[in-house]
C-alpha cells in the first residue's frame, strides 16, 4: 500500500505556545543554541488503490477540509512510499 | 521599502496612501490630514484606521450611548464609571467588584476555538486591569439553528475554547446562556464576561501622567495575529472577505495570561504602577493613545525595542498588532527596577519602549527616524461621530399586528401535555448542562451557584461570607418584536434572575450586538434599544457601567435579531442564605409571585409550537420588578422561602420543570381561578416568580407579599415523582428528564 503524508504547521504568524514550550525548555536541559522552535502535526496515510492524480486531489481536499484548519494552518502533502512505482 | 517617516510624508504630500483599504472613508482620511496639517505617515493611518473603526470609536453608537451617563441613577454603589476599562461598583466590607461583558462574535465564526478563548482572555485582562483579581467568567452565546450542519462546526468549537482557556486559567464559569436562532447563522455571538474583586485602595486608571515616567510593555512577545483585526474583523461583514484577505486569527495562551495575571497583581501589591492598560484590540495603537490621551498627552516610544516573535514585521504591522497576553504600564523611573524583577519572576518579559513627556503629542520611533507625531486625543477620544439617520422599518407594523393570541391553543389536556413535553425539549429550554458542564464550574472553591441556577453566585470573603451574583439575559425575539420593550425585558430578567437568588442588584454591563449601523431600520432598533435600557436602569436605580457593542451582526441585507445582552451585578451579605432553584423536599408550598397575563408574542412556546414571531413582547413594569426583588431578597434572607426561580421565557411550566428536576421532586399543580391551563402554563409575563415555602412559614410570607402589596397565588405543592396540572395531565419526571436533558446532546454530541 502507499503511504502519503500530510504535514500540517501553523502558519507562519500564528502564535504556538507549544513550540515555545518546548524551545523554553530546550536550554534548562542543557540544548544550547535554537532560537525557535515550531510544533505541527504528521498524518501518516495508508492509501488503497494507486495513488493517481484523482486520489491525491481526494486527499488534498480531505487536508484542507479536516485534518488542517485552514484559517490558522498550512498543510504539505507527500507521497512517501508507491509501491506500484517501486516495481515498476 | 523606504521607511515613511514623518519627514517624508510632509516631503511627498501627494503620495496615494491606502485609506480605503483600511476601512476609512474619504471625509475620514480628510479629517486626518487636516489634523496633521499634512499626510498621515503609513504608521499613523494605521492607528487612526484601527482606532476610529466602529470597533474602536463608537462612532455610531456614541450618541445613543450618552444616554447612560445622562441618565444614570444616584448610586452609592458606583466607585468607577462608564469610560475605564471596566467599571466598578463597592459591595461592602471595603471590597470592591469590577465587571464588564464584552463580545468577540466575528472572530469565533472565523476561527471557533481561538476566536471564543480569545474573547475570555481578553475580558479578563480588562478586569485585571483595573487592579482586581479575575473570580469568574460567564459567557452569553447565540448560534444558528441547532439542527444547522454549520452550528455543529462553531459551537463545539466555540465551547471548548471557553473551556479551554478558563479551565487553564482556574476560573469558574457561572453562567451565561446558550440561544439558537437562524437569524445568528451566519453571525454567532460570543458574549463573555468577567468578574473581579479588589478592596477599594486597589483600583487601578488607565493614565499616562507624569512626564519621565517609563512606558513598559509586559507580557508575551508581538506577532503578526489578528492584524487589522479590529478594523477589518470587527467592522465591515464578511461577504468582501474572500480566503486570501482573510487576516490572521489571534491564537491565546492561558499559561501566559495566568503568569501575566499573578505577575500584575504582585505589582498592584507593591504599588509600582501610575497608569495601566491591557493591549486587546488595536493593541499597542490603542494602548498608547489611550493612555497617553488620559494623561498629560505626551509620550514618546521607540517602536524597534518591542520584543518581537516575528522579525519581518513592519512598524505599521507592530503597531496593529492584536497578539494576545500584553498589558502596558506607566511606571515611575525609581520603581522601574523592581517592576522588571517582578516580571522576571513570572517569567513575563519586559521592557521600556518609551517615556511620558512633557508635550502634548503622542511620538513614536523606529530606529531613531520619527514614524508617528499625533495629538492622541485625536486617535483615542476624538474620533468621528456619526449622527446615522434611523427609521421605524417598514415591517415592525406588520409584525406587531401579528397577534401571537392568535395561534391555534391546545384543544385538549392530551395536546397540552405533548406540548409542554415539546416545549421543555426544545433546543432553547432544554437543559444545556451538555455545554456548562465542559466549563469548570467549581475550581478555587468559591462557587455557590452556577448553571443551571438564576444567577451565578461567588463568594469573595471567607470570613463573613460576602459574595457577588451575576446573571446575563437577553431576547432577541423579544426586541425584534420591539426594541424598546426587548431592552427593559432583559434587563428586567438579568435584575430578577439576580434577586431570586438572593443577592441584591447593584449594577449592570451590556453587550449590544446589532446589525450594520449603516441600514436606518437597524439604527432605529439600536437607538430604540439603548433608550429603553438607559430609562429602565434609571427606573430600576442600577446604572450602566461600561459594557461593549458589537455591529455589522449580517450577512447581506439580513441583520440579526438586535440582540441587547445585560449582565446585572448583585450582592449578598451571607452567601449560605442564597436561594437556589431546586424543588426538593415534599410538602413544600408553590407561590406564584405576580400577575399572569395572555402574553404569547415573542414565547417560546409561539416558536416551538407554530415557528411563530409576531405581536408584542410581555409588557414591563420595572415598579413591580423592584418589589418582586425586594420580596425575594427578604424572603430570602430571612429563611422564608427554599427555592425561588425566574418566569421568563416558557412560563411556569418551564420554571417548575427545572426546579423539579434540580431538586428530583415532582409538583401538583391547580389552575388558579380566572386562568386557562394553557395562559397559567404557558404565559411570558414579566414580573414573575414561583417561589417554594416551608409550610412553618407560609402564614409570615403571605403576610409580607400582602403588605406590601404583591399578588401571591398559591398554585400547588412539592410531591411525588411527577409533574401534574389537576384535572389537566401528569408527566413522570423521568420522562421529562428525558426530553429536557437529552436533547442538546442528541443534537450536538
Amino acid at each position: 500500500m502507499a503511504r502519503v503524508v500530510v504535514d500540517v504547521m501553523l502558519k507562519p504568524e500564528i502564535l504556538d505556545p507549544q513550540g515555545q514550550a518546548v524551545q523554553r525548555a530546550l536550554p534548562r536541559l542543557g540544548f544550547e543554541g535554537i532560537a525557535d522552535v515550531r510544533q505541527g502535526k504528521r498524518f501518516e496515510l495508508e492509501v488503497e488503490g494507486p495513488v493517481d492524480e484523482a486520489a491525491l486531489a481526494r486527499i488534498h481536499e480531505m487536508a484542507e477540509t479536516f485534518l488542517a484548519n485552514t484559517v490558522i494552518e498550512d498543510f504539505v502533502v507527500k507521497v512517501e512510499s508507491d509501491p506500484a512505482k517501486a516495481e515498476s | 521599502m523606504t521607511l515613511d517617516t514623518v519627514k517624508h510624508a510632509t516631503e511627498t504630500p501627494d503620495a496615494e496612501q491606502p485609506w480605503a483599504e483600511l476601512g476609512l472613508k474619504k471625509d475620514e482620511y480628510e479629517r486626518i490630514r487636516e489634523i496633521l496639517d499634512r499626510r498621515p505617515t503609513g504608521a499613523e493611518l494605521a492607528m487612526y484606521s484601527v482606532m476610529w473603526s466602529e470597533h474602536c470609536s463608537y462612532k455610531s453608537s456614541k450618541v445613543h450611548l450618552k444616554q447612560f451617563g445622562e441618565k444614570a441613577p444616584e448610586s452609592d454603589a458606583l466607585l468607577v464609571g462608564i469610560g475605564e476599562n471596566a467599571g466598578v461598583v463597592d459591595v461592602g466590607q471595603g471590597y470592591a467588584v469590577t465587571f464588564k461583558v464584552e463580545s468577540h462574535n466575528h472572530p469565533s465564526y472565523i476561527e471557533p476555538y481561538q476566536g471564543a478563548a480569545t474573547g475570555v482572555g481578553g475580558i479578563v485582562r480588562d478586569i485585571l486591569a483595573m487592579g482586581a483579581r479575575p473570580v469568574a467568567v460567564v459567557d452569553p452565546l447565540r448560534f444558528g439553528a441547532a439542527d444547522h450542519p454549520d452550528t455543529k462546526r462553531v459551537l463545539p468549537g466555540v465551547v471548548a475554547g471557553i473551556g479551554g482557556y478558563g479551565n487553564c486559567l482556574g476560573l469558574p464559569n457561572i453562567g451565561g446562556e446558550v440561544v439558537f436562532d437562524p437569524c445568528y447563522q451566519g453571525n454567532p455571538l460570543v458574549n463573555a464576561g468577567c468578574i473581579g474583586v479588589m478592596k477599594h485602595e486597589d483600583i487601578h486608571l488607565a493614565k499616562a501622567s507624569g512626564p519621565g515616567n517609563k512606558v513598559i510593555l509586559y507580557g508575551a512577545r508581538t506577532g503578526g495575529d489578528g492584524i487589522g483585526g479590529v478594523s477589518v474583523l470587527a467592522s465591515e461583514t464578511f461577504e468582501s472577505t474572500g480566503p486570501a484577505k482573510r487576516p490572521a486569527v489571534q491564537v491565546g495562551d492561558p499559561f501566559q495570561e495566568k503568569l501575566l495575571i499573578e505577575c500584575t497583581l504582585e505589582i498592584f501589591k507593591e504599588n509600582l504602577v501610575a497608569g495601566i492598560q491591557d493591549l486587546g484590540g488595536a493593541g499597542l495603537s490603542c494602548a498608547t493613545s489611550e493612555l497617553a490621551s488620559a494623561g498629560s498627552g505626551g509620550m514618546r516610544v521607540e517602536l524597534d525595542t518591542v520584543p518581537l516573535r516575528d522579525a519581518t514585521l513592519s512598524p505599521e504591522e507592530i503597531l496593529m498588532s492584536e497578539s494576545q497576553e500584553r498589558m502596558c504600564a506607566i511606571v515611575e523611573p525609581q520603581h522601574v527596577d523592581r517592576f522588571m524583577a517582578i516580571c522576571e519572576k513570572w517569567d513575563v518579559i519586559a521592557t521600556v519602549i518609551g517615556e511620558v513627556t512633557e508635550g502634548e503629542r503622542l511620538e513614536i520611533f523606529w530606529h531613531g527616524e520619527q514614524i508617528v507625531d499625533v495629538p492622541p486625543r485625536t486617535v483615542a477620544h476624538e474620533g468621528p461621530v456619526y449622527h446615522r439617520p434611523y427609521a421605524r422599518p417598514e415591517w415592525q407594523d406588520a409584525l406587531q399586528a401579528d397577534d401571537a393570541a392568535k395561534l391555534p391553543r391546545p384543544k385538549s389536556a392530551d395536546e397540552l401535555r405533548a406540548q409542554v413535553l415539546k416545549v421543555v425539549g426544545s433546543p432553547n429550554q432544554a437543559s444545556k448542562a451538555w455545554i456548562t458542564d465542559q466549563y469548570d464550574r467549581f475550581v478555587q472553591g468559591n462557587t455557590v451557584l452556577a448553571q443551571p441556577e438564576d444567577a451565578g453566585m461567588v463568594r469573595i470573603d471567607e470570613e463573613s461570607n460576602l459574595g457577588v451574583a451575576m446573571a446575563t439575559d437577553g431576547n432577541g425575539r423579544y426586541a425584534k418584536l420591539d426594541p424598546y420593550t426587548g431592552a427593559q425585558l432583559a434587563l428586567a430578567e438579568a435584575y430578577r434572575n439576580v434577586a431570586a437568588s438572593g443577592a441584591r442588584p447593584l449594577a449592570i454591563s451590556d453587550c449590544l450586538n446589532f446589525g450594520s449601523p449603516e441600514d436606518p431600520g437597524v439604527m432605529w432598533q439600536f437607538a430604540e434599544a439603548t433608550r429603553g435600557l438607559a430609562d429602565g436602569c434609571q427606573e430600576l436605580g442600577t446604572p450602566v457601567t461600561g459594557g461593549n457593542v458589537s455591529l455589522y451582526n449580517q450577512t447581506g441585507e439580513t441583520a440579526i435579531h438586535p440582540t441587547p445582552v445585560v449582565a446585572v451585578l448583585g450582592v449578598i451579605d451571607d452567601v449560605t442564605r442564597r436561594t437556589p432553584i431546586a424543588f426538593a423536599e415534599a410538602g413544600q408550598l408553590l407561590y406564584l409571585l405576580g400577575d399572569t397575563k395572555e402574553e404569547f408574542g415573542g414565547s417560546a412556546w409561539s416558536d416551538v409550537v407554530h415557528g411563530h414571531l409576531g405581536g408584542l413582547p410581555p409588557a414591563v413594569d420595572l415598579d413591580r420588578e423592584k418589589l418582586l426583588a425586594e420580596i425575594l431578597i427578604s424572603a430570602s434572607r430571612d429563611g422564608m422561602i427554599d427555592a425561588a426561580h425566574d418566569l421568563s421565557d416558557g412560563g411556569l411550566v418551564q420554571a417548575v420543570v427545572e426546579s423539579c428536576l434540580r431538586g428530583g421532586a415532582g409538583a401538583r399543580l391547580v389552575v388558579p381561578d380566572g386562568l386557562s391551563a394553557f395562559t397559567f402554563l404557558f404565559s411570558e409575563s414579566a414580573g414573575r416568580a414561583v417561589v417554594a415555602v416551608p409550610r412553618s412559614e407560609e402564614l409570615r410570607f403571605t403576610d409580607m407579599c400582602g403588605a406590601r402589596g404583591l399578588p401571591a397565588t398559591r398554585i400547588g405543592v412539592v410531591d411525588g415523582e411527577e409533574v401534574e396540572v389537576q384535572g389537566e395531565f401528569r408527566i413522570p419526571l423521568a420522562e421529562l428528564r428525558t426530553a429536557h436533558e437529552e436533547a442538546i446532546p442528541g443534537l450536538l454530541a
